[in-house]
């Protein structure tokens, strides 16, 4: 107990602040994986094949390559790809993106791809009548989609954005790889300076669990708030 | 670009070696802890269900790192035979593979033990066979059937969670692409063969797996 007292003693406080870094870390990276999904999910069920085909490629490639390759690419070929850019508009000095930021990109992209499916198979799944029947209603697009479809929309992908919601966390845990200080980190760092890696990363693994479990519970509240009425 | 693909090609190899060695013990770890979790004895039922829990619930690199860098702390299993297995990372890898895919297994398996219908077994009870036979003949392999879908993606994430060797020293696809990335600097280029490669076992798994499917399907 004597190694998670806080202060400079102990790990615990650092533990703690890694702790709120990794859940940091996976709300930017489920947002930034929503924004993919809302770009892609209509691509992937627009009635065009080649905007299929776009979001096809972005689902497969995600899902068949394993994440730490993808994180390697973000880590290694970040920085360039930024200045490339930069460079073209005439910038040319040396720029380097915290790993905050590479990570929860490489994280947010992984996680879109699985958020796109779900949001795919959720929409596929709301019956047929209740687009005919906001569209009889003469509502305007917008209307359809934000008062009609996307309600039930959400009602039918929150058990399995849960699901992602439960990768992204636990995928974080890869990021420790690019030097950003989250739970896994952490634990390197203290187990490697007081020789005691079993009990650390037994912690790290609590404090997974810990998060898994917390997370669940309020998500099953969404899941009953957002479907009164069935 | 064409220099690196042999090295990588040749670390395929060590990473389908993991991927199949581990697939194997955590398809039997699966079948054991689902057929515990089946059992009507409440701590033998909350003993697999713990252990499914645990290893679901955690990042497989923390699994890892417990059995790579932690077990070797204990003096005692360093005086044991086990010792010599532990000391290797490649075993201490296989074993937090097996033990993670074999969580996931039994929870695939248990779910399609439940789906089938309690007539099925009854039909056979009829037929005046053993339950041992009823087990071994009717109930699994209609459960393999039932759990072909699910296993297959299981496969294919398992395939991807051997990338985490790479973190333990073991140099298979993953960890030959980074090293290749740090030294040349070319991260788009060896993502491409790699991330290909990946794709390449991907697509033949995924193959292999719907032929199965339509091989062992019901209606044939």
């Amino acid at each position: 107990m004597e190694l998670l007292a806080f202060g400079d003693t102990g790990w615990g406080d650092e533990l703690f602040r890694a702790t709120l870094m990794t859940i940091a870390v996976s709300i930017t990276a489920m947002i930034i994986g929503f924004s993919f999904a809302a770009i892609f999910t209509p691509l992937k069920i627009s009635k065009f094949k080649s905007f299929n085909l776009i979001a096809n490629a972005y689902t497969t490639v995600i899902r068949g390559v394993p994440e730490l390759l993808v994180i390697y690419l973000f880590f290694f070929g970040g920085s360039g790809a930024i200045m490339f850019l930069a460079s073209m508009f005439g910038y040319n000095e040396y720029i380097e993106i915290n790993a905050f930021i590479t990570g929860s990109f490489a994280i947010g992209i992984i996680s879109g791809a699985y958020s796109t499916e779900v949001f795919r198979g959720a929409i596929q799944s709301i019956d047929k009548g209740q687009f005919e029947a906001a569209k009889v209603l003469g509502l305007s697009k917008f209307v359809q989609f934000y008062k009609i479809i996307l309600p039930q929309m959400l009602r039918l992908a929150i058990p399995n954005l849960s699901n992602v919601w439960q990768i992204t966390l636990k995928d974080t845990s890869l990021i420790s790889v690019t030097g950003l200080v989250e739970i896994m980190r952490q634990s390197y760092i203290a187990a490697g300076s007081t020789r005691d890696p079993l009990f650390f990363y037994s912690f790290a693994a609590v404090l997974y669990l810990l998060l898994t479990f917390l997370s669940m519970k309020l998500i099953n509240k969404l899941e009953v708030k957002y479907s009164r009425g069935y | 670009m064409i220099n690196s693909f042999p090295k990588l090609l040749n670390a395929a190899i060590i990473t389908l070696k993991l991927l199949s060695v581990s697939l194997i013990v955590g398809l039997m770890i699966g079948l054991f802890f689902a057929i515990l979790r089946l059992n009507k004895n409440i701590f033998v039922h909350k003993f697999a269900y713990t252990y499914s829990y645990l290893f679901r619930g955690t990042p497989l690199l923390v699994q890892i790192f417990i059995i790579y860098f932690g077990l070797g702390q204990i003096e005692y299993l360093r005086s044991t035979f086990l010792w010599v297995i532990l000391k290797e990372p490649y075993w201490c890898a296989i074993i937090a593979f097996a033990l993670n895919t074999g969580a996931y297994t039994s929870e695939i398996l248990r779910s399609a033990f439940q789906t089938i219908k309690p007539g099925i077994i009854e039909a056979g009870q009829s037929l005046g066979l053993s339950s041992k036979i009823i087990f071994y003949k009717i109930q699994i392999p209609i459960a393999i059937r039932q759990s072909l879908p699910a296993y297959g993606n299981e496969i294919i994430l398992m395939m991807k969670g051997t990338s985490l060797a790479s973190t333990v020293t073991i140099m298979d696809l993953t960890g030959v692409a980074k090293y290749i990335i740090s030294t040349t600097f070319k991260p788009i280029e060896v993502f491409i063969v790699a991330g290909g490669i990946y794709l390449f076992m991907t697509f033949i798994i995924h193959n292999v797996i719907k032929f199965l499917e339509k091989k062992y399907s019901f209606n044939s």
